[in-house]
């Protein structure tokens, strides 16, 4: 070195290299091998998604025809046959689902964000919400088990799609309010604060200025709790059942393309299996596109 | 007119200077409306928990604690006792868990510490997210007839090489223990990357400034400042995923294979709860409503403690930085 | 007021030894320059300050001499910048071995979520030092004029410190891998007055065994610390919707003070703008 260095009382007692990269520095070899396995966990993990993807591509997507839509499943060990009252067996049991909890989870959003001062009430409302959140999706099904069919309430009906439509709310009920909740809070304090200064009462602000101004968070998280709630299979086993007919109203056993890929899947027959890949591949799509909807829409909020 | 506004005129114009009694009754019920239905949130919960424990008191009269130690489940005899399935909840769910977080974790990392073009770590993110949306069902249908099927011959080499250790020795025949915890990982994988990345993204970027500025290598500063300072919020999503994989009912009851006989070998059949559930309520009746109803009722003490644990680390063990 | 440069060692700076080299440096974000064509000599065993108002690419030229900026996507530099003998862009040139001997401070303290201690342990032991680490984590924060402050509580988090002494916690850790050099971005910003002047008499300490680079937005805090100052100015480019940072001018800091060469320092010391 040309210049006199400055002496530094201990520099001895460090590494002191030159300033090249060498790669066979245990450092740098450990560093390289990290990556590697932290890649090769990427990997992994999105390779069951790919699979799956394809197999139900392959096995379902193949088997999709008009027929497919409009027939109902065959007698078991009879070829053919199709999944419509599935399908629309689905799309009640969660418009039900809908229905209920989308009202109950956006109206306790309000109350959460704009009404409760955080006080002990909301706090345990809000903990509530995790630990519901956190319920096994089996065990809402026993619950309405227990309440609506066991007790037979609805008309003397035991079995029915208005059961397997209220479990599955039990079920989006938490994601709703959670995400109500955090868009409201989102929404600038400024806003509700201008609204009140031209003489606003807080129903007009909530509905008419902070409500619509939290649209897409929340209007996101209710996407994405619909298509959470389609795919469910637990709770309707032993609520919504299963039903080898057309739906026969909202108080009668309905059938689900969820509990008919579980019930078809383990029968020994391969029509019946070729079905619950059918209604795999149909339900798939429904909610990857719910999924890129909800997507979309907070995207469009964006720009 | 206009030259000459007159004041009557503009009192008059608005009608509304003093609020209708009707305006503060909605007012009023709104409030009350939207307490009402937050109130549902805890009328549900101790609804669920009321209709199970009222369930489950016929059969905790009748097996006691028995019920968690022993493993007859014999309708006829109406003996029933669930330790096969909370042995198999446990099991599969901790083991699962073993697997996953090394995985998400790793993958977490790798999509947010700069390795990689950021195109190729939001695709990553995206698949990871979207293998979230795949419904449980669907799953269980690609593991009985893909995933079951190609593993078959590693399991007999597992067999062949550890079949003297109790843990592995049946042979495999289809549904089993280790099925249900690959399934499992695939379920819990997205949870617990997704926690992990935001947990990762929130270490402030000052931080690893201050690492990379003493000299560390980049998995130096992963290691010894970014994790640390992630870790109570990735062990709270640990904590969420094992509540998960615990309650986890369908791909679980689809591969498992629901077996009656307690069996110590992770290749032979098993059971949980939630696919002792999904499999016979259905069709039980009697005491066996109530056994069913007890086995759901410690799945909810299982998870609820899970779950308040999960709270309990991210905020206990959460740093100010 | 009295520059320190009358009550540094009397060595002309002409004479100096030079510790860094910048020749014709640009730094670019993605498609804009955030600074461009620097040419400075930074000489060893001084301290020396950017100032400059905001928006000049002082701090980018700043973490440029750590090749700091490689933590930001996009960031680009091109022209070289000499240090011991090695262009630090060069290809070959590993940027951390680069790190551990230019440490740096920055703006806002930021303490390792670990004990008082091991934040000083920790940058020692990648450095691979195999002395005393007691005695080294001692002397590290006497050093930086925090000892006084942690001795009982070295076992603690740093963030149990106050805000003043969690930046001398930073400089300590910083000078605890006995780097040649330490960079300072805008280290006193966050701080209260208190805490500001004992982070400078700390300086005045430090700079007997290294090299100091210092941005400061705080003109007073240059005269009192820097014995040279580089000032830099930031313009509209032509046509374009950014500013590109310039050097103006690089003396002593008495020179740029009290006679600068250019009208626009002779502007931004007397207040004029900025």
């Amino acid at each position: 070195m040309a210049n006199q260095p400055i002496t530094y009382s201990s520099s001895a007692l460090f590494d002191r290299r030159p300033l090249h990269f060498d790669p066979n520095l245990r450092r740098n070899r450990l560093n390289q091998l990290f990556t590697g396995i932290a890649g090769l966990f990427a990997v992994i993990a999105v390779l069951p998604l790919l699979l799956v993807l394809f197999h139900v591509l392959v096995q379902g997507g193949r088997l999709i025809s008009v027929g497919m839509f409009s027939e109902l499943p065959p007698a078991p060990g009879l070829d053919g046959g199709g999944i419509g009252n599935a399908i629309l067996g689905t799309l009640l049991v969660t418009l039900i689902a809908s229905l209920i909890a989308i009202p109950v989870g956006v109206g306790g959003g309000i109350y959460l964000s704009e009404y409760s001062q955080r006080g002990w009430f909301a706090q345990f409302v809000s903990f509530g919400n995790d630990i519901l959140a956190g319920v096994p999706s089996i065990i809402s099904g026993v619950f309405v088990y227990g309440i609506v069919v066991a007790t037979r309430v609805f008309f003397d009906q035991s079995y029915s799609a208005m059961a397997g439509g209220i479990a599955l709310a039990v079920l989006m009920l938490p994601t709703v309010i959670k995400t109500t909740d955090e868009g409201l809070k989102l929404v600038p304090q400024e806003l509700r604060w201008g609204a009140y200064g031209v003489g606003a009462s807080k129903f007009v602000t909530v509905m008419r200025i902070t409500l619509p101004s939290a649209f897409t968070p929340i209007a996101t998280g209710v996407v994405l709790a619909i298509a959470r709630a389609a795919g469910e299979t637990a709770p309707l086993i032993f609520t919504a059942l299963f039903s080898p007919f057309w739906p026969e109203g909202v108080f009668n056993p309905i059938a689900t393309m969820s509990v008919l890929i579980f019930n078809f899947a383990i029968m020994p027959y391969e029509a019946q299996n070729a079905l619950a890949w059918a209604a795999s591949f149909v339900l798939v799509m429904m909610i990857l596109g719910a999924n890129l909807l909800a997507r979309w829409i907070s995207r469009m909020a964006k720009v | 007119m206009l030259t000459d506004p007159s004041p009557a005129l503009d009192a008059d114009a608005f009608t509304l200077r003093r609020r209708p009694p009707t305006e503060k009754l909605v007012d009023l019920g709104f409030r009350q409306l939207t307490l009402v239905l937050a109130s549902m949130v805890a009328i549900v919960l101790l609804g669920i928990f009321l209709t199970v424990f009222q369930g489950a008191r016929e059969a905790i009269a009748t097996f006691g604690l028995d019920f968690l130690t022993t493993s007859a489940w014999d309708p006829v005899n109406e003996q029933y006792g669930a330790f096969i399935a909370i042995y198999g909840t446990l099991v599969t769910s901790f083991l699962s868990l073993l697997i996953a977080v090394p995985l998400g974790v790793g993958t977490a990392i790798f999509i947010t510490e700069d390795l990689i073009p950021t195109v190729l770590r939001d695709a990553i993110g995206l698949m990871v997210e979207l293998l979230a949306a795949i419904p449980s069902v669907v799953l269980g249908l690609w593991a009985i007839f893909v995933m079951e099927p190609a593993l078959r011959p590693v399991l007999n080499l597992l067999h062949s090489l550890l079949g003297w250790s109790p843990f592995f020795n049946t042979v495999p025949q289809g549904p089993g223990m280790t099925p249900a915890i690959l399934i499992l990982v695939v379920m819990v994988l997205p949870i617990i990357t997704a926690i992990s990345r935001d947990a990762l993204n929130q270490v402030p970027i000052e931080l690893r400034q201050g690492a990379y500025g003493v000299g560390t290598t980049r998995w130096g500063a992963i290691f010894s400042v970014i994790l640390p300072a992630a870790i109570s919020a990735i062990t709270g999503g640990v904590m969420l995923a094992l509540g998960r994989a615990m309650g986890e009912t369908m791909a679980v009851t689809m591969i498992i294979g629901n077996a009656l006989n307690f069996n110590l070998s992770l290749l032979a059949p098993g059971n949980t709860i939630a696919s002792m559930l999904a499999n016979q309520f259905g069709e039980a009746n009697g005491i066996q409503v109530s056994a069913l109803m007890y086995a759901a009722l410690i799945l909810m003490f299982l998870t609820f403690a899970v779950n308040v644990a999960a709270k309990w680390i991210v905020r206990r063990l959460s740093l100010r930085y | 007021m009295t520059s320190s440069f009358h009550t540094s060692p009397a060595v002309e700076a002409s004479k100096e030894d030079v510790c860094m080299s910048l020749q014709n440096v640009t730094i670019s974000y993605g498609k804009f320059e955030a600074v461009k064509n620097v040419f400075m000599d930074i000489p060893r065993g001084r301290v020396t300050a950017f100032i400059g108002p905001s928006g000049c690419g002082k701090s980018t030229v700043l973490r440029g001499l750590n090749r700091m900026n490689d933590l930001i996507p996009g960031c680009r530099l091109k022209g070289r910048v000499v240090f011991d003998g090695y262009d630090l862009y060069d290809p070959k040139v590993d940027p951390v071995e680069v790190r551990r001997r230019i440490g740096m401070v920055f703006q806002k303290p930021n303490p390792f979520p670990k004990s008082i201690y091991e934040n000083i342990a920790f940058g020692a032991r990648i450095n691979g030092f195999k002395g005393d680490m007691d005695e080294l984590v001692e002397r590290s924060l006497r050093k930086a004029a925090v000892w006084d402050e942690c001795k009982d509580k070295l076992r603690e988090s740093g963030f149990a410190l106050s805000g003043g002494q969690q930046q001398r916690l930073c400089i300590a850790r910083a000078i605890a891998t006995e780097p040649e050099v330490i960079l300072m971005d805008e280290p006193c910003s966050a701080l209260d007055p208190i805490s500001t002047l004992k982070i400078e008499e700390t300086m005045h300490e430090l700079k007997r065994s290294y090299t100091i680079i210092i941005v400061t937005h705080n003109m007073q805090q240059a005269v009192r610390v820097a014995d040279h100052t580089a000032f830099f100015n930031a313009e509209a480019v032509e046509g374009g919707t950014g500013k590109v940072g310039y050097l103006v001018e690089f003396n002593d800091t008495e020179r740029i003070f009290n006679a600068p060469a250019q009208q626009a320092t002779q502007d931004y010391v007397s207040g004029r703008f900025g």
